[in-house]
């Protein structure tokens, strides 16, 4: 079987090449390594891009469902895609889960799509004006044909805003292809594969998205992870997108000299885009190679015309699970010969995927099977030595070539069996064009063909948005406050060092900063350190600081103005927080003993620290004031500011001193 | 299409035309800050434009480029003739399955997107169907044609009596059923009219329609027209027929009665429903249940008679507070035969029209009263004004549906001699389309069949 272990020899192969930066940077010259980025961001609108309801994503259990199937229609140029007509051929199902309050008969495609949202026009043509991309004249909606069933039309409707543009990045300018505005799909919540189903939520369906498309003029991971950067940072000072986790999706179009362009689409950990990108490269590469060691074993096109032959009888009383469990269903074992490809299949592309894993990929999509053995990892798994070379003799297979056997109904056995002679074959022409899933190591597998430009045709039920010159005007009038001229105001108005502004303003936690700023009284700086230096430091200690949103920080900056918390209690009260985030801020303040202490608590508190010190406090005179306010302060934990408990404890011990 | 009929205008049509380009072409556009290049596209679908031609961009995108008299427009590259997607199926006779006959008429359930202009065909054979929804050569032998193809908006009295025709047609060559492709705006008008115009029906006919065009993958066309074929060549029934979604899933189909079915929604896969009745059958994966008892059994030794005349000159008018008695009077004035009101409630109609009522039946004008509650029967005895009505000699319909009994007059005052024959024959059931009892499950908004 193949399967996806960890790889143990990347890491190190990583290591070495950051350490010679300047040299892979040659590398990835000598290679011709062409990135471009797909950039999708929700926008933070008040309604969907098509119709009425509010954009939100839920958690809560949806009001209903109902079931549908999509089918392929014909594309202009007469042809179906084959994976959408494969899919379709599999019978299989969608289901939709929707909320009566949040989601309406448009997303359910029981009614037509509503106007444009102008209000996501608009930021599309702030983000062209920052990007200085041209903007369409009139803005036409097309439909994607995608019969995933992500979109319960079967097609995603999208529309470019602007062409052309560019971003500097470090110095370098990076080509903008176009501005687009789309809706995001339903989300995928489960596949059911007993009823050859899928389960989607209508809530994502229809939210706003903006795609930023960047021409394929980025040249190395590095520079792949700080142009998405840029870009979000950029999104993000519109000030006009949402934020958090799956709300920025990234697709990563990467080829390399001799090869065709692969489409790692959906990849959502920004800071992993580096990675994305050099485990891709390696992959290529390795296909490359595989590619030229058939060319030089003479392996032919030809070769992989071959019926799947069946091996049931040589494998009856095998001692593998899984082709016992297969043969007791009723299934069948069938095998094929991969010319020349002997200690090819076995090769490693990427951190625990092989050549073979790749083979499994397809076998999985098109036949529906677990997944395949292949020579180059056998005897294994319950199949002895005496099987394989039964195998190989049965297939007529030599030591330079490799066998692959697949075990389950004999339909599922001939498509799967057929997809991995495709594949074989295709290993002829080295890196093929395909769409792929990234995996959560920034690895990543085959998901689909790449589609062409054919399956787009006009939305007719919109009517298109023209963008007049006075409409423009207005947007240029009203540009937000670029992130430079914001850390200039953090640093003269708010007294931020130069640094602490800097990291505030590109912090995802700008919006909130400015936000506590405005509402309560607290100092900015207090404010800044907490958001950017506390939490950090408590995710560190392990405190769940995720489930920490925006309302508990702001009422625990409002206790902070009204006095009922002191700067020192900050921590404490958001470690309670973190662990109880349904309780109010009051309760906590109580429960924590974290609330501001009343001076004759305090005092007491500091009497008694005195009193128990007495001989101390005469031995040392005043110069013990600094020792014990250690002590105090860790007693009354930051209820009280420390200036106060200086003031009690010189109190306290100029009276023990003058007793 | 060409370029006049494709939704140009003004400017933009004149830059195009001395350019000599076409719908299909590739055109370059030059602008003050750049040019662009790409296909020349209609805008017929989307709102005719004097300002802006639509041009479609390499990487599939249509976008709009504003021409004004600076611009200057060029022809790149004249358009390859269009080509037609082969048919992949070929019809080919199953033995053993039922014949079924798909008389199209136009609407949007099976037809052909052409994605190079945008325009929308008619799936013209039987292989345009095959190529449309492949499953349907499992279910039965199918003879496609075309008989006409009108947006159901624009169906006229004179459509019914040639879709009739056609139909009896194929039922006397022998077909197991006929199904009939329409438009869903009038859909259920036509199969009133069908259950009038087709008398002793042998087979069923089933009329069927999509609300979202056959182009879409999420089209509802495909289901809805197995389970109209299912139907049409399967379920013991000779009766006219209407097979739509039941529910906003692809789960099942139901069949309701001609002339008891209404379009209640705009847009919803399930907008047709039953009104004061049960659906007759269910169709889904499972097959074919009966819901009701059909009005007759499925019998090919029965000859069917054809009655494909309508009299047009019938009006329906809806009462509402503030109505004329001038809006009775014109309908009078114009020769008008027959006048269906819609009225409030159990059948009422302003007392201040009474009067050209009355005049409007002495003038030999046939007046019949439904109500446009939809759900329900009218009932002109429970108050005065409603007495009154009926003492004028207005005709209460009982629980027919507004639409039927317009259709069932027009048949009527075409196949019938005599004025007391019509009146007669309004308040009488002849193909289902009153009821004399209705079941407290009928209710308005109910979803049946679930």
């Amino acid at each position: 079987m193949e399967r996806l272990e960890p790889g143990p020899s990347y890491p190190q192969g990583l290591a070495v090449r950051r350490a010679n930066e300047l040299e892979s940077q040659e590398h990835y010259r000598a290679i011709e390594l062409k990135i471009g980025l797909e950039l999708h961001q929700q926008l933070d609108s008040s309604r969907k891009l098509f119709c009425h309801c509010a954009p939100v994503v839920r958690e809560d259990e949806p009001d209903g469902r109902f079931i549908r199937r999509l089918r392929p229609t014909t594309s202009e140029m007469g042809q179906v895609d084959p994976a959408a007509l494969f899919e379709f051929q599999k019978q299989k199902s969608f289901y939709y889960e929707y909320y009566d309050d949040t989601t309406c008969l448009v997303e359910a495609d029981e009614e037509p799509p509503h106007d444009l949202n102008p209000e996501a026009i608009d930021i599309c043509l702030t983000i062209a004006a920052i990007l200085k991309s041209t903007p369409v004249h009139e803005i036409h909606a097309m439909r994607k044909i995608v019969i995933d069933g992500s979109n319960t039309a079967g097609f995603q409707r999208t529309a470019i805003v602007a062409n052309g543009g560019s971003i500097q990045v470090g110095g370098k300018t990076v080509g903008i292809q176009m501005i687009g505005l789309e809706e995001d799909a339903a989300r995928k919540i489960a596949d059911d594969d007993e009823k050859n189903a899928r389960i989607y939520r209508l809530d994502r369906l229809g939210i706003p998205l903006v795609e930023i498309a960047t021409a394929p003029d980025i040249s190395s991971p590095k520079e792949a992870q700080e142009v998405a950067q840029a870009i979000g940072l950029l999104l993000r000072s519109t000030g006009r997108v949402k934020r958090g986790l799956g709300t920025i999706r990234q697709d990563v179009n990467i080829s390399i000299e001799g090869g065709r362009v692969v489409e790692i689409k959906g990849f959502q950990q920004l800071d992993l885009i580096s990675r994305l990108v050099e485990l891709e490269v390696q992959r290529q590469e390795g296909l490359t190679g595989i590619r030229d060691v058939l060319l030089q074993r003479g392996v032919t096109p030809n070769m992989f015309q071959q019926t799947p032959q069946d091996i049931t009888v040589l494998l009856a009383n095998s001692g593998s699970k899984l082709i016992r469990g297969a043969l007791e269903s009723g299934g069948v074992v069938l095998g094929v010969k991969l010319p020349g490809f002997a200690g090819l299949v076995g090769q490693e592309l990427q951190p625990g995927r092989r050549l073979g894993t790749e083979l499994s990929d397809y076998a999985k999509f098109w036949g529906g099977v677990g997944g395949i053995f292949h020579t180059d990892e056998l005897p294994k798994y319950g199949i002895t030595s005496s099987d394989v070379a039964k195998m190989r003799e049965s297939l007529n297979a030599d030591d330079m070539d490799a066998v692959v056997i697949v075990a389950a109904s004999k339909r599922n056995c001939e498509d799967a069996l057929h997809a991995v002679l495709d594949r074989a074959r295709a290993a002829l022409e080295g890196v093929i064009s395909e769409t792929r899933t990234p995996l959560p190591d920034a690895s990543s597998k085959y998901a689909r063909p790449r589609p062409g430009a054919q399956r787009m045709y006009p939305e007719t039920d919109v009517r298109p948005v023209k963008v007049t010159v006075a409409h423009l005007k207005t947007i240029a009038r009203n540009m937000p406050e670029t992130l430079e001229s914001k850390e200039e105001r953090f640093v003269k108005e708010y007294s931020l060092s130069r640094e602490m502004a800097s990291q505030v303003t590109r912090s995802l936690n700008l919006d909130l900063f400015e936000k506590i700023v405005k509402v309560s009284s607290v100092a900015p700086k207090l404010v800044a350190t907490t958001l950017e230096n506390t939490m950090v430091r408590l995710q560190r200690d392990g405190v769940a600081v995720d489930s920490l949103d925006e309302r508990h920080l702001l009422s625990v900056f409002q206790a902070v103005s009204e006095g009922k918390l002191t700067p020192e209690g900050i921590p404490t009260l958001l470690t309670g927080l973190a662990s109880n985030p349904n309780r109010e801020v009051e309760e906590l303040l109580a429960a924590t003993r974290t609330g501001t202490m009343s001076h004759d608590e305090a005092q007491s508190i500091i009497h008694r620290i005195v009193d128990d010190r007495r001989d101390f406090i005469r031995e040392h005179g005043e110069d013990s004031i600094s020792g014990l306010m250690g002590i105090a302060m860790k007693e009354i934990r930051g209820r009280l500011d420390g200036k106060a408990v200086k003031e009690l404890l010189s109190a306290e011990v100029k009276q023990v001193l003058k007793e | 299409m060409s370029l006049q009929d494709s939704g140009y205008r003004g400017l933009v049509l004149r830059k195009l035309e001395e350019a000599n380009a076409q719908l299909g072409d590739r055109i370059r556009i030059s602008l003050k800050d750049g040019e662009v290049t790409g296909i020349l596209m209609p805008r017929a679908q989307i709102g005719a434009d004097p300002d802006h031609a639509v041009i479609k961009m390499d990487n599939g995108y249509n976008i709009g480029v504003r021409i004004d008299a600076q611009v200057t427009v060029s022809l790149v590259q004249k358009a390859g003739a269009g080509k037609r997607p082969s048919s992949r199926a070929t019809a080919v006779e199953t033995p053993g399955l039922p014949s079924v006959a798909i008389l199209s008429t136009g609407g949007t359930i099976a037809s052909r997107v052409d994605y190079r202009t945008g325009a929308v065909n008619p799936a013209l054979t039987a292989e345009d169907l095959y190529d449309t929804v492949p499953e349907l050569k499992e279910h039965a032998n199918v003879r496609a044609k075309v008989i006409m193809s009108v947006l159901s908006e624009n169906i006229h009295p004179k459509d019914w009596t040639t879709i009739a025709g056609a139909v009896a047609l194929e039922i006397r060559r022998g077909a197991d059923g006929v199904v009939i492709p329409h438009g869903t705006d009038t859909l259920g008008v036509t199969s009133a009219a069908m259950a009038f115009a087709l008398q002793e029906l042998p087979v069923p006919v089933v009329l069927v329609g999509s609300q979202r065009s056959s182009d879409r993958p999420s089209s509802d066309a495909a289901l809805n027209l197995i389970g109209a074929t299912e139907i049409a060549c399967k379920a013991n029934a000779a009766e006219v027929m209407l097979a739509m979604h039941g529910e906003p899933s692809d789960s099942f189909i139901l069949a309701h009665r001609g002339t008891r079915v209404r379009k209640c929604h705009t847009s919803r896969r399930d907008a047709f429903q039953s009104v004061n009745c049960s659906p007759i059958f269910r169709y889904d994966s499972a097959g074919i249940t009966e819901i009701s008892s059909p009005i007759s059994r499925r019998d090919t030794t029965r000859k069917i008679r054809l009655k494909p005349d309508f009299d047009d000159k019938v009006v329906l008018i809806k009462t509402y507070p503030g109505i004329s008695e001038g809006m009775i009077d014109m309908i009078v004035d114009a020769k008008y035969r027959g006048l269906v009101i819609e009225g409030t409630g159990l059948g009422h109609a302003p007392e201040r029209i009474h009067s050209s009522i009355r005049r409007a039946i002495d003038a030999g004008v046939i007046v019949a009263m439904t109500s446009q509650c939809i759900w329900g029967r009218v009932n002109m005895n429970v108050y005065r004004p409603g007495v009154e009505l009926l003492q004028m000699g207005v005709i209460p319909c009982e629980d027919m549906l507004p639409e039927t009994a317009l259709v069932k007059l027009m048949w009527l005052l075409a196949n019938k001699k005599e004025t007391d024959e019509v009146r007669t024959a309004m308040t009488q059931s002849i193909v289902g389309e009153i009821g004399t009892r209705t079941e407290l499950s009928a209710g308005a908004g109910r979803k049946e069949g679930e």
